[in-house]
């Protein structure tokens, strides 16, 4: 088998079984993402605590999930855990193992993020009343998650790759379908050419998404300034009623 | 006042009336940092429309000083009024006077990712109840103020520094403080822009606004002051009308003080 066959490579892109891993994949990423970021926001504010006790475990959460492989703590849930008697789906397991890893990562920006908004932010708050609550969600939140895109953005990209370690504990997304095809018919070129362009696929996409929202929260002003030439002489005319 | 903030000053404790309350009142109030005494001992009195320019050397506790005022910083020992309640560390005290007290800061800290508008209006809406029409016009009425309404739509950033520490008055003016606090408005400014945020300050004084402002704009402080207060190592070392401070300092620390920023 001295050859390439690029119809088969076709073939297998077009494979309903490896198309189903695709999704798969993508099922995982949203979950391990979303529940990530919840999860990560939560170890982010106790790390940010005045409670030594808290912040400390938090650090030491942090720690642990970014000190050892993602393939470690998902073989460990995986056939680890069962002999203490703790035993999960697969799919549980994979999302347990990726949501833990991914809240490590993701607690360390949202961290950053909110300690890039000066402390003066909050002190404008402050003086002017507002409440905690309006404070986070109007001053501080907004500000933070700008800064944040980027490297949440290079998180996500790192964590949709991440997702085909799962297939050492037999998720059948697409890395693991894709050995299983590999196996059936010796096509190793093929069928991993087609997982690769997948793959390339998905992160380009996610690429994509990823400058949108950029672009959408840096809205610094171009857009708004062009508004502004013609809404200006609105606000005078309704400045000179009052006056 | 909208009714919410009524509430909240009357819910307040309300020092029994003694004639006229003054609109701050220290008495020997420190602060510490670690080791560090930030204000050491602070007595201060300030009437109802007065206007006091606080000065002095670096690190000399300025900012500390009327940081104290709006409880940005707590101070540790000692006692504040503001207009008669108490800065004791309650929420609704703290509140109650932050209601009370505009503050300018120098490096202006606007919302960069709201509008001039949106920067005036957040608070007036979210702590006074005020619907967006009724805030809007507000922040109209106080950007007309400092002469800056066409700039409404603009981002911060797309302002210049003069415009920008305008827009933090506005803003400030906007929650109707009966006391204006100002951190060194002007010190972040190129020099042609001191002028027009000096004169938005003049016609603040002028509508009787009770005034506390960290300066060393001491021409300002001529015009527009009733008395300087002058500041060394976290005390207050002397307090003058500004004829008598600037003609004859008391104190040997106010004499090279004054010799090094007018020389
Ligand atoms: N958060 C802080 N932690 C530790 N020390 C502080 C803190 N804030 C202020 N200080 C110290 O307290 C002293 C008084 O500070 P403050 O900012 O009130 O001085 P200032 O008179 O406003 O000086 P400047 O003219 O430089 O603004 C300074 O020596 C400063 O280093
Ligand atoms: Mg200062």
């Amino acid at each position: 088998m001295s050859h390439f066959s690029p119809t088969a490579a076709v073939s297998y892109f077009f494979n309903y079984f490896l198309m189903k891993g695709v999704l798969v994949t993508i099922g995982l990423t949203v979950a391990a993402v979303v529940g990530g970021l919840i999860l990560g926001m939560g170890i982010a504010l106790l790390r940010m605590s005045s409670n030594p006790v808290l912040a400390g475990a938090a650090r030491f959460y942090i720690w642990f999930f970014r000190g050892t492989p993602l393939l470690i703590q998902l073989v460990v849930i995986y056939s680890g855990l069962p002999q203490l008697g703790i035993k999960f789906s697969v799919i549980t397991c994979a999302l347990v193992g990726l949501i833990l890893n991914e809240a490590a990562y993701l607690a360390e920006i949202v961290r950053s993020g909110f300690m890039a908004v000066s402390a003066g932010q909050r002190e404008a708050a402050w003086a002017l009343s507002l409440s905690p609550w309006v404070t986070f969600r109007r001053v501080t939140l907004p500000q933070a998650f700008r800064l944040m895109i980027p490297p949440l953005g290079n998180s996500i990209n790192s964590l949709l790759k991440a997702t085909s370690l799962a297939s050492v504990i037999s998720v059948e997304e697409l890395m693991r379908r894709s050995d299983m095809l590999m196996q059936e018919h010796f096509q190793i070129l093929e069928v991993y050419a087609a997982a690769t362009a997948y793959y390339l696929i998905l992160t380009s996409v996610w690429d994509a998404v990823q400058r949108r929202l950029e672009k959408h929260f840096g809205r610094s002003s171009a857009a708004k300034t062009r508004r502004v030439a013609a809404s200006a002489p609105v606000a005078q005319a309704s400045v000179e009623a009052r006056a | 006042m909208s009714e919410r903030s009524m509430a909240r000053a009357e819910g307040a404790t309300v020092q029994p009336q003694l004639r006229e309350v003054p609109a701050v009142r220290m008495e020997a109030v420190y602060k510490h940092y670690g080791d560090f005494t930030a204000l050491n001992e602070v007595d201060l009195k300030v009437a109802k429309g007065e206007k006091i320019v606080v000065c002095g050397p670096s690190g000399s506790g300025k900012s500390t000083l009327i940081r104290c005022i709006n409880h940005i910083e707590k101070h540790d020992e000692g006692l504040i009024y503001v207009n008669g309640v108490e800065l004791d560390h309650q929420r609704k005290n703290i509140d109650a006077v932050r209601r009370d007290t505009g503050m300018v800061f120098q490096s202006f800290n606007l919302f960069p990712h709201m509008t001039v508008l949106e920067n005036c209006t957040l608070a007036p809406m979210t702590a006074n109840g005020l619907s967006e029409a009724e805030a809007k016009d507000l922040a109209m009425h106080f950007l007309t103020k400092v002469r800056i309404p066409d700039q409404a739509e603009k981002f911060p950033g797309q302002l210049s520094g003069g415009q920008q520490q305008r827009v933090a008055i506005a803003r400030a003016l906007c929650m109707r403080p009966k006391i204006m606090l100002f951190d060194e408005p002007t010190s972040a400014l190129d020099p042609e822009m001191v002028k027009e945020v000096l004169e938005t300050m003049k016609k603040l004084a002028e509508e009787g606004m009770t005034m506390l402002c960290v300066t060393h704009e001491m021409g300002f402080a001529r015009e527009v002051a009733d008395r300087i207060v002058f500041m060394n190592e976290g005390k207050v070392v002397e307090q003058a009308a500004p004829e008598e401070f600037f003609k004859h300092p008391k104190s040997e620390r106010a004499r090279t003080f004054l010799d090094q920023i007018i020389h």
